[in-house]
This record gives structure tokens, sequence and C-alpha cells, in this order.
């Protein structure tokens, strides 16, 4: 929800990044404020995947200019642990498999890593047992996923159910949530969702990249923003995504070059 | 991990041969056969005899150096270079700090010290079917009159001394061993036994030795540990030597948890009956330089066997292992998996050798090496070595080489772990395979903990 004096959480002005010297973000301007849910659109190779990742810290990334500010302090600055232990959550298009790691055993350690930085109560496995199956309940989750290797052999939909079981456990303000509608059936993305809208608070806030309109019926954005080549050439309400789900991406290009010339 | 599938990796850097370093190896082959003070106690015959043509075998031996095919990588001539004295007396070991060292499971526990039978750590669980001991007790001491003949059969019979100078110099000081013999039929699944030999290390070297007599049908697990309390250069020259009767299984563990300072080099060879089981998990994360021989025997048919290697070094260690199973009957099998981690300059050494001969049909054999790299300056040799006589068998084998992968690293600390904590959650995840099967829980415990903080521990 858009409430004028919420504070802000996320300022983006100007960043510019490349990969092996190739620019990939071209100057992106971003505001989000605590409580409000924002939506990246865009055609495929536009780089919303890339601006998620910078603004996770990824290292195959570099940043060569504008200015990242999150909830007033640099985050351009701040390892990839000090974003997450601040607040920063991005859940994975492509959530990478990690065999031999046990996903109950990892998600107790990320909680409680993260919980010791924010000066919060660790939980010993029992306890860290009932909370996760609690917030598993919440995704209709099987316990079972507790016991396997993070990711390794999970479906599409699995992965992405096990990326917002790490957001609720991790409670960050920030949620840049990279298509975790793509690979969800019909009513799992129905459940991810409502967990998604129980997690949301005045507080914190979101940010959707997805290609799909359905996504936005679940979880409603307050603002639309449609990516092309690194840069975001417009925004409007969530009438804009239906408007796209419409018409496509290439007007929007072809206003964006007339109001450039 | 990601990976890039290898086969042998060759090099063909020969060293020149110089003529000082041949005078230091003789003089260290010297030293290494020099008595020490209290060796000429009364011994049984049969005994003297193995020693004395031990002592003549490594006498018209060579200590080995990089131009052997079998130690090209790895270069003993630091050790060579060191005055090392044979172990004399006991050393002392705080019992509190040997404490730390047991596993809670291990009721039945032999502590050597220096290569010298501890008695006051020692705990033994005897009863008729399995005996537990020191060769000296077991020589001299009445309970154990049933066991005596099969010790005179398999002690210094297994463990070929011919080729191997490391192995006939133990075997001709050979004065005293942990003994484990379990007769016929005893079952000893879930009560493992600890032999623990502790190195106070003080510039000398050691002849630690092992015998596993598993008779007709029995189950045991022996836990065969390598500790240090020392900081200071020292060798452990270790045999270890199994013989597993028919139907039975020996499940063994080895553990090298030497100084970093250390030479470890270490035989231990398994001879197996027909449709005996063996399963080895061998795991070395201590040593400057160490070397583990382990050949397996198969000398019947059904015979299966199982070997789970994990060497993880850092800083300047090299961790060598040659492997060899000789399949020479019928409806065998062997799969084995090792692993090595290398971070700092470690190098890691693998060659595993598979012999099916010509009357080995249905043949079973698998072999996988597996090396993971921390640092840009590790460097890992793995050879896979099948030598293949029958024409009806299944052998498959492989290894890789990789680096941690940025990807998985970045995702761990994207959920807000450290660098170190999400290395060192990956590294585990690698070992895991060898680690977590083994039959101790203890054991593993301690390994994982190990693993998962390494980093805190040492430069990866
Ligand atoms: N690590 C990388 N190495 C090389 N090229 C990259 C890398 N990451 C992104 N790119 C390139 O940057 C461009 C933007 O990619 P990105 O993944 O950000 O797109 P996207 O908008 O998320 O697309 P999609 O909708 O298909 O997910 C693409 O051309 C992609 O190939
Ligand atoms: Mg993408």
């Amino acid at each position: 929800m858009i409430k004028d004096n919420a504070p802000e959480l996320l300022d983006v002005q100007g960043l510019t990044a490349t990969v092996d010297s190739r620019e990939i973000l071209r100057g992106i301007d971003l505001n989000v404020r605590a409580g409000e849910v924002h939506a990246i659109m865009g055609p495929n190779g536009s780089g919303k995947s890339t601006f998620a990742k910078v603004l996770a810290g990824h290292p195959a990334y570099q940043v060569t200019g504008g200015m990242v500010r999150f909830d007033g302090a640099d985050l351009l600055e701040l390892s990839p642990e000090d974003r997450a232990r601040g607040g920063v959550f991005l859940g994975f298009q492509y959530p990478v498999e990690v065999p031999g790691v046990t996903n109950g055993g990892f998600l107790r350690l990320a909680y409680n890593t993260v919980q010791a930085a924010r000066g919060k109560e660790e939980l010993d496995p029992l306890e860290f047992d009932d909370f996760i199956r609690e917030k598993m309940q919440l995704l209709e989750m099987d316990p079972d996923f507790l016991e396997r290797s993070l990711n390794a052999g999970f479906s599409g939909g699995e992965k992405k159910r096990n990326e917002i079981l790490q957001m609720a456990l991790l409670e960050p303000r920030l949620s840049i949530l990279d298509e975790t509608d793509s690979g969800l059936d019909i009513d799992a993305l129905r459940i991810v969702a409502n967990g998604v809208n129980q997690l949301h608070t005045s507080d914190d806030a979101i940010v959707l990249v997805t290609h799909y309109q359905r996504l936005l019926n679940y979880i409603e954005p307050d603002y639309v923003h449609v990516m092309e080549n690194g840069r975001i050439i417009k925004t409007g309400d969530k009438r804009l995504a239906l408007e796209l789900e419409d018409r496509g991406y290439d007007w929007v290009a072809q206003e964006y070059r007339e109001r450039a010339a | 991990m990601s990976t890039i599938e290898t086969s042998a990796i060759e090099t063909s850097a020969i060293e020149s041969s110089a003529i000082e370093s041949s005078t230091i190896e003789s003089d260290f082959l010297g030293s290494l056969l020099t008595p020490a003070a209290d060796a000429g106690e009364h011994h049984d015959a049969w005994l003297k005899a193995r020693r004395a043509s031990a002592l003549e075998r490594a006498s018209a031996l060579s200590v080995p150096t990089t131009r052997d095919e079998d130690w090209r990588f790895t270069d003993l001539s630091s050790l060579y270079r060191l005055q090392l004295k044979p172990a004399q007396a006991v050393g002392q070991v705080d019992s509190a700090v040997l404490k730390t060292l047991m596993f809670p499971e291990a009721t039945t526990r032999l502590v050597f010290v220096d290569g010298h039978f501890n008695t006051a750590a020692t705990s033994i669980v005897n009863d008729d079917k399995v005996r537990v001991g020191s060769l000296r007790q077991a020589l001299r001491d009445d309970t154990w009159r049933s066991a005596r003949s099969a010790i005179e059969s398999h002690l210094a019979t297994i463990a070929s001394v011919s080729d191997d100078v490391f192995t006939a110099a133990n075997t001709a000081f050979l004065q005293d061993a942990a003994i484990v013999h379990v007769a016929g039929g005893a079952q000893l699944v879930d009560a493992p036994i600890q032999v623990i030999n502790v190195a106070t290390g003080h510039e000398m070297r050691s002849n630690p030795r092992l015998l596993i007599i598993a008779g007709k049908g029995s189950h045991c697990t022996v836990i065969e540990d390598y500790v240090a309390v020392g900081g200071s250069a020292y060798l452990t020259n270790s045999v270890c030597e199994i013989v597993i009767a028919p139907d039975a299984e020996v499940r063994h563990v080895k553990l090298q948890r030497e100084a970093d300072t250390a030479f470890h080099i270490a035989n231990t060879t398994v001879l197996m009956q027909a449709d005996s089981r063996y399963r080895n998990w061998s795991v070395g994360v201590g040593g400057r330089i160490s070397r583990h021989n382990l050949n397996v025997v198969q000398n019947g048919t059904g015979i299966d066997c199982e070997m789970h290697g994990l060497a993880m070094i850092s800083g300047r260690q090299l961790a060598d292992t040659h492997s060899s199973v000789d399949h020479a009957f019928a409806h065998g099998g062997s799969r084995q998996v090792h692993k090595t981690i290398a971070g700092g300059s470690a190098h890691a050494v693998f060659n595993g050798k598979i012999l099916v001969r010509e009357g080995a049909q249905q043949t079973n054999s698998s072999q996988q090496s597996r090396n993971l790299l921390l640092s840009p300056r590790a460097t890992v040799d793995t050879k896979p070595q099948l030598e293949i006589f029958a024409d009806d068998v299944k052998c498959a084998h492989g290894a890789t080489v990789g680096q941690m992968d940025a990807d998985e690293v970045f995702y761990l600390k994207s959920r807000g772990l450290s660098e170190a904590a999400a290395r060192n959650l990956l590294t585990y995840a690698f070992a895991k395979e060898v680690v977590e099967h083994i039959p101790v829980a203890s054991v593993v415990s301690v390994l994982e903990s190990h693993i998962l903080e390494q980093t805190r521990n040492k430069e990866a």
C-alpha cells in the first residue's frame, strides 16, 4: 500500500552495471517505500535478474555507476551476507541446487545467523523444528523437504516454494522475488501468493519480477515498471500490467524512444 | 561443485639425480634400520625369523625418491634430512588430553604411545570370543592361548615386505603390536574397538602395528586412530594387517589426525577369503606428508569390499593414497570413492589400481576419484588404473577435479552466511558422502565439526 509518509527503503539512482565488461544495466532509477509492492516486467534479457542480483551483491556483476541506498545506508558497500542480515532478500529465478547440504540444517543455520546479527534470539534444533514446520504449513510444504539436500532434485515449483519459505524465515524488509511465479502450478501460485501476502506488512516492501499478469491478481502491485535494455522505461499502476498483457512491450519502447528523441 | 572431467594428469618432470642426495637417502635408511636400545628382547622363534628376513630385505632395498614411479609426486627428501631417533620408552600423555581423543562408543580401547603399549590408558572388554590387546600379552598370557596359532599364521605374513622398504623396516623392528582377534561367529557390530596411536612427536620415529583377525562369520568394527599431542617433526611408519575369514565382515576406520609437521607412512593390507566383506573408511587430515598404501587382496569367490577415502589438507601438506584391489576370483565386487580437498598450496595424490585377473569373471567394480581444490595454488594428481584380464566384468571408473561453485557460495551468502561458513558448509557437503556412513556416530560428528570449522582453524 502507498502511504505518503512511509519511510524510504530503497533508493536507486542511475545504477549501471557490467558483466565481463559488457554493460547490462544502463542507468536504473527506482524508489521503494515501506509498505509498497512494485512489479518489474519487461522482455527477456532486459536486465531484470541482473538488477535483482546486483541488489543482492552477486560478485559476477560490476557496478560501474550510480548509487543504491537501503534503509539509509549505502547498500553497495555491504557484503552479500550483510545485505541479507540487514533485511534484503532475493528470491532467485533459478535457485541453485546444493547437493550434500541438508535443507533443514541450512535453514536453521541461515535463520540463526541472521537472528544473531540482528541481536535476536537463536533457536535450538527442537525449537527450530516447530518453528519451521509452522512456516511450511503456511506454504503447504511437506516437512520431508527438510531432510533433503537443499534444492537438489526439487521440481521447479518446489524450488520456488522453498525460496518463499526462506523469505518467511528471514523476515526481510525488502524482498525481491525474481519470477517466483514461473514454475508454479495454478494451486501453488495461489498458495505461494497467499503466503507472500501474509508476510507483507506496512514495514516491508516487495519487488516482484514477473512476466505474467496472473500473479498480480493475487499480489496487487502499487507500481508496475517496464524494464528494457537495462533501464526502467515506464512506470504505471496495476492497470499498466493489464495493458502490457494486451499489447505487449513494443509500444512502450516506441513511446520511450519518441520521448527521448 | 563445478567439475571438469580429467583423465590421469601427467607431468614429465623427472628430477635429476644428485650424488649428495643419494648419501642422504642411504644414511636415512641406515638410521631407519638401527635398532632401538631395548630391541634385544626375547621373542618366539617364528617372530624372530620374520623380523630377521624383513631386516635383510630392508637392507637390500633403498628408500623411495621421486624417480620411483610410485613416488613421483611424493618427495620425501625433507624426511630423509631429519635425524630421527627410535621412540624409546613410553612417552607421557596427559590423561585428560587422551580422554578427548576417545570415541565413547568404543568401550574397548588400546592405547599406544610412540608405538609403545600404554597399559594404563588401555581399556579392554575381552570375552572368550574376542581378544584385544598387545602382542606381548598375547604371546605370554594364558587367556590368549586359543588365539596364538592364528596370530602366528598371520602376523607379518599379509603385508608384503618384498618391495616396500617402510613395511620391511616396520616388520624388522616388530616388538609389539595391537592385536584384535575375533573368533568365528562373534558379533561386535555395535561395539567398535579403538586403537589409538599417540605421537608425542619429538624428532622420533615409531612403527605402530595392527593385526585384525576376523574369524568365520564374525563382525567387527575397528577404529585405527593416529593422533598427535606434540608438534615437531616425527615419522609414523605404520602397518595394519587384516585377515577376514569366509562370511566375516570387518569395518575398518582409519583416522589420520597427525600433527601438520608429521610424516605418516602407512600400509594397510587386507586378505579376504570367500564371501567376506570389508568396508574401509580412511580419513586423513594431518601430516606434512602422508602416504597410505591400501591393498586389498580378494582370495576367494563372492567377496565384496568398499573403500571410502577422504584427504583434507591445506597449507603445504601433501596427502598421497595409493590403493590396489586384486580381484582373483569370480563374483567379486569392489566400490571405491576417494575424495580429496586441498586448500592453500596443498597437494593431493591418488593412484588407484584395480586388477581383475583372468579367473575373476562377473567382477563388479567401480572407482571414483573426486577432488575439490579450494585455492588456486592447490594441486591434485589422480590416476585410476584398471587392468582387466577377464572378459565378463563390469568396471567403471572416473575422476573429477573441481573448484567451489561461485553461485553456490553466493546463494548461501545471500541467506546471511559468512563467506567462511558458506565455504565450510560446501566443503562438508563434498566430504559428506565419505564421512556420513562411518559406522561410529561420534567419529562422524568429530569429523563434521573439523570440516565445518576448517577455515577458522587454518587458511583454506
Ligand atoms: N553472468 C552473466 N554472464 C554473461 N551474460 C550475462 C550474465 N548475466 C546476465 N547476462 C546477460 O545480461 C542480459 C540480461 O540478463 P537478465 O538475466 O538480467 O535478463 P532478464 O531480464 O532477467 O531476462 P528473463 O526475463 O529471461 O529472465 C542477458 O543478455 C544475459 O545474457
Ligand atoms: Mg530473469
